[in-house]
């Protein structure tokens, strides 16, 4: 009877409509920091002197730091598609793997950061903070939270492109089927791309 | 499923139901990737948290029905009409069509094999059952269910020592299931289209889908992030909308209302994609203006994505802000009367069969067009001031989310149930079921009408003694309705199992392509795709003699 061959003939694939899924699922995280942003204007537009004060207490150089570490990290990560396109494995684990790194420095970073800050009473809750006006304590809530968020981002992607380079490595990912470490990549350069907006908002407007 | 023999057809196919692949039994079903098992596994746990809702309306009522303390206290109250809503609303109709009739006949009606990511389908269902028994579970933890209201306003839902953050991350699990099920229709209906089907012969129901995902993948992101952050303010106090540390309140309530309002429609257009298939079969009349349904399901995605800010006149606005959203409110309205209007007009001199689903049909365009109206009412500023959080209201969204998505929801059930299990249920017993529940809904909630133009506040486990009768005959509508879903659910359940087996093709003498596979469809749906070359519902009575014929 045909119904053993019938399980082969459900394999079917279509690497346009995975891309397709994927920039609808990256659009729908957008949406999600976008009512962040949303929280974020009002607030600042309310109040602006409080915003300005705060935002002199974070650490540009830190954020600056962490800004080029990303935006190099969205560099690996696409010279690791570019290689497996041109068949070289070895070469696309090591640029996974290099992005994974930078991830991790960029988490480090945020560990010093926040740790710093936490440390001098500068948290939700934080007798310090309390102690501040409402403008500035809004300011950091929404700083914990967004930044906090994208951290969180950062660490599924790591988890993400430690996925892909399993993959990479059983050779499921290859030359003619590399449409999962796409979207990983896009994945990834959506993360990079919030915190682009998410730098200057907290860090560079003051 | 079917304990009689494999059945194949001509070419030595299996059907869906009889199919086994690399598991069996339960197995065969938890781990199946296969759409019309996806869709029956809904189904199940569809139906075992719609009775669970039901029960608790009932007891509300059962507390309802005279002033004072009747059968619990009113902490229990609160508790009872929170989880009625949140089931209700995020497991029953949120999920509800398009979760299971979507699944089970999105992918034949467009003549493909399965969805574009089957194993993010079977996803989907393991979220859908995870947060439904964490919002179940709430009850049993200590701290007792969340007793804030489906809405969780702040600041209450921070304050409550009840479960609130539980109830929450249910509901944000499963938007997260609704988020995945509307990415995979979208990415299905643009990759996986039969040849020839161009996007205007593809069936209504599945344009509604379309429009439905499209508001599931942006809106519910929204609520998403406003239950996380309700969440870390329970968790952290980080203040974002407590007053006292600088926050706003009001802005949860946009929030909340930005998904909350699209919301509706993701409950209410696929009911009007069943209404649209349904009619013309029924009918026996080609589908008047198709086109007009098809865009006015777009039309009504959009704005109605535009007018959330109606659910807060009374919350602190300016002037113009309430003017431009009442206004907004109205224009929503016009492409539901569009679709009402072509419903008739397809009606009108068409040659009615009363069979269960077009009774269905038939109270959906009734009790719709009752709720519509009343709606359209509350977006009237003056009105809505005073019937704000009155019984009025509660009246009016159990007139369009179960008069509407409930009645689409039983017309579907009468409708496909026959094509997905090939056995027939006893048509009498639907039309006493029919009727009872038609009866009962009306009884039951037209006094809160009534009652709440009278001052009956919404959510009020007690009331002054004049309310006294409305609250009496409502609470006896609550028993005929439950005595007519329960004669309903048994007779479908019961006949599934053990009714008249059928093997014809096309049932109701439909045009869509679910009619053209077999009954039960086989696992791949089609043996060959299928070249589409004519519209849906261009309905001619010699087809109905020629696909029988070609069942034979
Ligand atoms: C598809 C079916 C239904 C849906 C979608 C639905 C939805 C809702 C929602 C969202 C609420 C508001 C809860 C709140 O204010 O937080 C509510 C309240 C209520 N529902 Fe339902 N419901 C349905 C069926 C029923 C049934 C079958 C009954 C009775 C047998 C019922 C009785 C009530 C009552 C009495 C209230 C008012 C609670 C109060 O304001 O104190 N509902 N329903
Ligand atoms: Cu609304």
């Amino acid at each position: 009877m045909s119904t053993q061959e019938h399980a082969a003939a459900h394999v079917h694939r279509d690497d346009i409509g995975a891309k397709m899924g994927m920039w609808l699922f990256l659009f729908t995280e957008l949406l999600l920091f976008g009512g962040m942003f949303f929280l974020y204007s009002v607030y600042r537009f309310v109040n602006q002197d409080a915003f300005h004060l705060a935002a002199k207490e974070l650490n540009t150089i830190i954020g600056m730091f962490n800004t080029a570490i990303l935006l190099t990290s969205s560099l690996t990560m696409a010279i690791s598609i570019a290689a497996i396109q041109k068949n070289n494995r070895n070469l696309s684990i090591f640029f996974q793997l290099l992005t994974i790194v930078l991830a991790l420095g960029f988490m480090v970073n945020k560990y010093f950061e926040w740790s710093a800050k936490i440390h001098h009473g500068i948290f939700p809750g934080g007798e310090e903070l309390l102690a501040k006006s409402q403008g500035e304590i809004l300011f950091f809530g929404l700083y914990y939270v967004m930044t906090g968020l994208h951290g969180l981002h950062v660490i599924i992607g790591v988890v993400l492109i430690g996925f892909m380079t399993r993959l990479t490595k059983n050779g499921v990912i290859r030359q003619d089927s590399y449409v999962k470490l796409e979207a990983a990549g896009l994945y990834w350069h959506l993360v990079d791309i919030i915190w682009i907006f998410l730098f200057p908002l907290f860090y560079l407007i003051t | 499923m079917s304990s009689e023999a494999i059945s194949t057809n001509k070419n030595g196919y299996v059907s869906y139901l009889d199919y086994k692949g690399k598991h069996t039994g339960f197995l065969g079903w938890v781990l199946s990737t296969d759409h019309k098992r996806i869709g029956i596994l809904y189904l199940i746990a569809l139906m075992v948290f719609f009775a669970v809702g039901v029960t608790f309306g009932f007891l509300m009522r059962l507390e309802l029905i005279a002033p004072g303390r009747t059968i619990m206290d009113p902490q229990t109250y609160n508790s009872i009409f929170t989880l009625h809503g949140v089931i209700m609303i995020f497991l029953f109709v949120i999920p509800g069509l398009p979760a299971v009739f979507g699944n089970f006949f999105l992918p034949i009606m467009i003549g493909a094999k399965d969805v574009a990511f089957p194993r993010l389908n079977l996803l989907s269902w393991y979220l859908y059952v995870a947060g439904g028994l964490l919002a179940i579970l709430s009850i049993l933890l200590p701290g007792g269910p969340a007793d804030t209201g489906w809405t969780f306003y702040i600041p209450y839902s921070v304050r409550t020592g009840t479960n609130v953050m539980f109830t929450m991350f249910a509901a944000f699990i499963l938007g997260f299931s609704s988020i995945l099920t509307g990415l995979n229709f979208v990415t299905t209906i643009h990759r996986l289209r039969a040849p020839g089907m161009t996007w205007f012969k593809m069936p209504l129901f599945t344009w509604s889908l379309y429009a439905t995902a499209w508001v599931q993948v942006l809106a519910t992101p929204i609520i998403g992030i406003t239950l996380l952050l309700v969440v870390i303010e329970r968790w952290l106090g980080v203040g974002l909308f407590d007053p006292s540390l600088g926050g706003d309140p009001v802005l949860f309530q946009h929030l909340f209302w930005i998904y909350s309002h699209p919301a509706v429609y993701i409950m209410i257009l696929p009911a009007m994609g069943i209404v649209s298939e349904i009619i013309p079969v029924f009918a026996r009349r080609t589908i008047f203006g198709y086109k007009f349904i098809a865009f006015s399901s777009i039309a009504i995605a959009l704005f109605g994505s535009l007018v959330w800010a109606h659910h807060m006149f009374t919350a602190g606005m300016s002037n113009t802000g309430q003017f431009i959203f009442s206004l907004l409110t109205m224009i929503v309205a016009i492409p539901s009367a569009i679709k009402v209007f072509n419903w008739t007009a397809t009606l009108y001199k068409g040659s009615i069969e009363l069979a269960p689903p077009m009774l269905y049909v038939l109270a959906f365009i009734f009790l719709f067009s009752i709720g519509g109206l009343t709606g359209i009412m509350q977006g009237v500023l003056s009105i809505d001031i005073q019937v704000h959080d009155t019984s009025f209201i509660v009246a009016h969204f159990h007139y369009v989310m179960f008069g509407g998505t409930g009645f689409g929801i039983f017309a579907a059930l009468h409708y496909w149930l026959p094509k997905m299990f090939a056995r027939m249920y006893n048509q009498k017993v639907a039309k006493v079921a029919f009727w009872l529940v038609f009866v009962g809904f009306n009884v039951l909630y037209f006094p809160m009408f009534v009652m709440g133009w009278l001052g009956m506040p919404r959510r009020y486990y007690d009331y002054l003694p004049e309310f006294q009768p409305y609250h009496l005959t409502s609470t006896v509508g609550s028993w005929i309705l439950v005595l007519g879903l329960i004669i309903m659910f048994t007779n479908l359940i019961v006949s599934m199992r053990k009714g008249q087996t059928i093997t014809k093709w096309n049932i109701w003498g439909g045009e869509t392509l679910e009619w053209k596979v077999e009954t039960p469809p086989t696992l791949e749906n089609f043996d060959d795709i299928p070249v589409v070359t004519e519209r849906p519902y261009e309905y001619r009575e010699n087809d109905l003699a020629e696909l029988e014929k070609e069942a034979k």
